[in-house]
């Protein structure tokens, strides 16, 4: 069958909704990209981890040290998953790593951002996992089984993380004044790194429209942003609280909220790498890879000790 | 030396009279070990009440390029569905 | 001591050893080998600071009915280090991660005798904590045990390891089995185990595995003590600092 027939009965599939599975013919393009987006999702899952890990060993109570404990584990299932969910493509979890760890992978912006504060912990399960889950949920319709599996399970998972994010910083909105100041601080801080999440605006978004049509991706940037805003705008009355925005404002005619300018150069300098935190993110992995490097080994030598050893003794 | 462990797919029975149902996979040095690792990645919100676990270079697959000469056979064979055949309302339990 | 008094310290220093346990392997959640022993270690310090919670909850009872008002919350975050009675061993930082597998196994292997005679013994919530702790101390002590193994019996680098970590460790695995005062009183009403019991049945597992991870069994009879008692190593400050500080610089607020 010539290149053309395969990529017609691929796309014929892509738009009767029927879901391409490993094995099936699929162009170069689509796994590249599939590659690239999934990993750069798994790596962002457990950078991700970081900046919610440090408050661990300080949460301020029993129950919120389990449930972040639980939350950042949930992390590291996502990452798993994904990673996977990658693997069905044909690239191996080594390979991604070392992506990741040589800096020639992109992992969120988000998690360049700097945790200050216990209300850090709120605002990261509010709106960052918020604006996360608007982006997943559509994902677990895209076109390439497993990657919409795996976004099946941690969209289960994840409404857990936006609902004790939200916990925390409505008990700190109920809280002393120095509490409340902690709740604002970081609803301030999180927002336009939270609203910068769903990317560039669609004019400036060069490989969306491809991959709508390949439904792996299914509203746009600004589609998804404009309903993260919307959602937000209101649910932040029932902290008490206000987002950083001035020009924030319902728009009766079109029904949403309009707001402020983003700040792109922000943005862009933060991918780059000029982030508050992307050097220490990116060692903390690393390292970890590295110190682990010995523990793996380890246990590949044994286990194929034990093998050649239930060998020797088949053979006895 | 690549240390990179081994991937093993995981199959998960959800509760005591239901199949075992792929749940996905991950990287452990033995079974054991993924035994062990698949309790606590795909069963740690109460998903499960026993694991298989299988290498995943152990797995052979059909090939999706063969998919008309294996599955579409099947679909003139109406004959081996129940409701082909045409029987009188009276008869019961059949 | 009054009866209310010993047995409120008990519970304490149960609480304490698991809190402080889980909080230190909750250190390496981010931070693992692998992803996979990542979530596995994570689960553990859940496990663990799950059973803290338990008894915490019930020592703030106890404490309530003498009339001194306490909570889970109170007893782990605004007691200074002197009040807390865990073992030694378990406030020794992470290392390695040979030292960290070390540490669990010496104190799972403990637990689950621990935790199976509380299940049977007469106080009846500690009875019903200890029957609940007892079954996650049975996989912790399963999947320490593996990595023992592993490790001991891994590759070169790995084994030193372990040699390095038991040098570690060793000489804070004495105090587990020595028993102090508020342990001697629970012993006699039938509340805690007889620690001298414990200890035989200890030895034996950890030899077994050692012998499979090609480990030799420490000669050394010069044991640390002094946690159960509130005389700790410095490791301990550290610790309550981290964990206290948002306790402690806003006190009396809701989190």
């Amino acid at each position: 069958m010539s290149v053309q027939d395969l990529e017609k009965i691929f796309q014929d599939k892509i738009d009767a909704d029927i879901r391409i599975e490993p094995k099936d013919w699929m162009p170069d393009a689509y796994r590249k990209t599939l590659v690239r987006q999934m990993s750069q999702h798994a790596h962002s899952e457990i950078v991700g981890m970081l900046p919610e890990a440090n408050w661990i060993t300080r949460a301020p109570t029993l129950r919120r040290k389990a449930t972040l404990i639980a939350k950042v584990q949930d992390e590291a299932g996502h990452g798993l998953y994904l990673y996977s969910a990658t693997e069905t493509l044909g690239t191996g979890r080594d390979e991604l790593l070392e992506q990741l760890h040589t800096g020639k992978a992109k992992y969120s912006s988000i998690f360049n951002y700097p945790t200050l504060t216990w209300a850090d912990m709120g605002a990261i399960g509010w709106l960052v996992d918020g604006a996360a889950i608007m982006n997943q949920v559509p994902l677990c319709r895209a076109s390439y089984g497993p990657y919409a599996r795996a976004m099946v399970r941690i969209c289960k998972e994840e409404s857990f993380h936006q609902r004790q994010g939200f916990e925390i910083l409505l008990t700190l909105s109920r809280g002393s004044e120095a509490q409340r100041r902690m709740c604002q601080d970081a609803i301030n801080r999180w927002w336009w790194p939270s609203v910068m999440m769903f990317g560039p605006n669609d004019d400036a978004s060069p490989n969306s429209a491809q991959s709508m049509q390949w439904k792996i991706k299914r509203f746009s940037n600004d589609e998804l942003r404009q309903k993260f805003v919307d959602v937000s705008a209101e649910q932040v009355k029932i902290l008490g609280m206000t987002l950083p925005d001035p020009d924030l404002v319902w728009n009766e005619d079109k029904q949403h909220y309009d707001f402020g300018a983003i700040d792109w150069d922000e943005f862009w300098n933060v991918i780059k790498g000029n982030g508050p935190c992307n050097k220490e993110r990116l060692e903390a992995r690393v390292k970890a890879h590295e110190d682990g490097a010995w523990v793996r080994e380890a246990a590949m030598a044994y286990a194929e000790k034990v093998s050649r050893n239930s060998v020797k003794k088949e053979i006895a | 030396m690549s240390n990179q462990w081994p991937l093993w797919e995981i199959f998960i029975r959800s509760k005591q009279g239901l199949d075992h149902k792929h749940a996905g996979s991950l990287h452990a040095a033995d079974a054991e070990m993924a035994i062990e690792n698949a309790r606590d990645v795909y069963t740690r919100r109460m998903e499960g009440v026993s694991i298989w676990v299988v290498e995943s270079k152990h797995i052979h697959a059909s090939n999706p390029d063969e998919a008309a000469s294996f599955y579409d056979p099947a679909n003139d064979k109406v004959y081996r569905h129940p409701t082909f055949y045409d029987l009188p309302d009276e008869l019961k339990h059949m | 001591m009054s009866e209310s008094t010993f047995l409120f310290q008990y519970v304490l220093h149960l609480a304490d050893d698991v809190l402080i346990l889980g909080h230190r392997n909750s250190e390496w959640t981010g931070h693992g080998p692998i992803l996979e022993q990542d979530i596995a270690i994570s689960n553990i310090a859940l496990d663990l600071i799950g059973q803290a919670r338990n008894f915490y909850q019930y020592a703030a009872q106890l404490s309530n009915e003498e009339g001194i008002s306490a909570t889970e919350d109170s007893l782990a975050y605004l007691r200074d280090g002197w009040d807390f009675r865990n073992c030694l061993l378990a406030e020794q930082t992470n290392g390695d991660w040979a030292k960290t597998i070390l540490r669990q196994f010496f104190f799972s292997a403990h637990q689950v005798d621990l935790y199976a005679w509380l299940a049977k013994g007469n106080d009846t919530t500690l009875a019903a904590i200890g029957a609940k702790a007892y079954k996650e101390a049975i996989y912790h002590l399963r999947w320490s045990s593996e990595w023992v193994i592993r490790l001991g019996d891994g590759t070169e680098e790995s084994h030193a390891r372990m040699v390095r970590a038991l040098d570690e460790l060793w000489k804070f695995t004495g105090e587990l089995h020595t028993p102090v005062p508020y342990e001697l009183w629970a012993t006699g009403a039938g509340i805690g185990p007889d620690l001298s019991l414990l200890r035989l049945k200890w030895e034996e597992r950890i030899k077994n595995i050692f012998d499979e991870a090609g480990l030799t069994y420490p000669s050394t009879q010069w044991m640390q003590t002094g946690g159960k008692e509130g005389r700790h190593t410095e490791q301990l400050g550290y610790v309550l600092a981290e964990m206290q500080f948002l306790q402690r610089a806003y006190p009396g607020c809701e989190w």
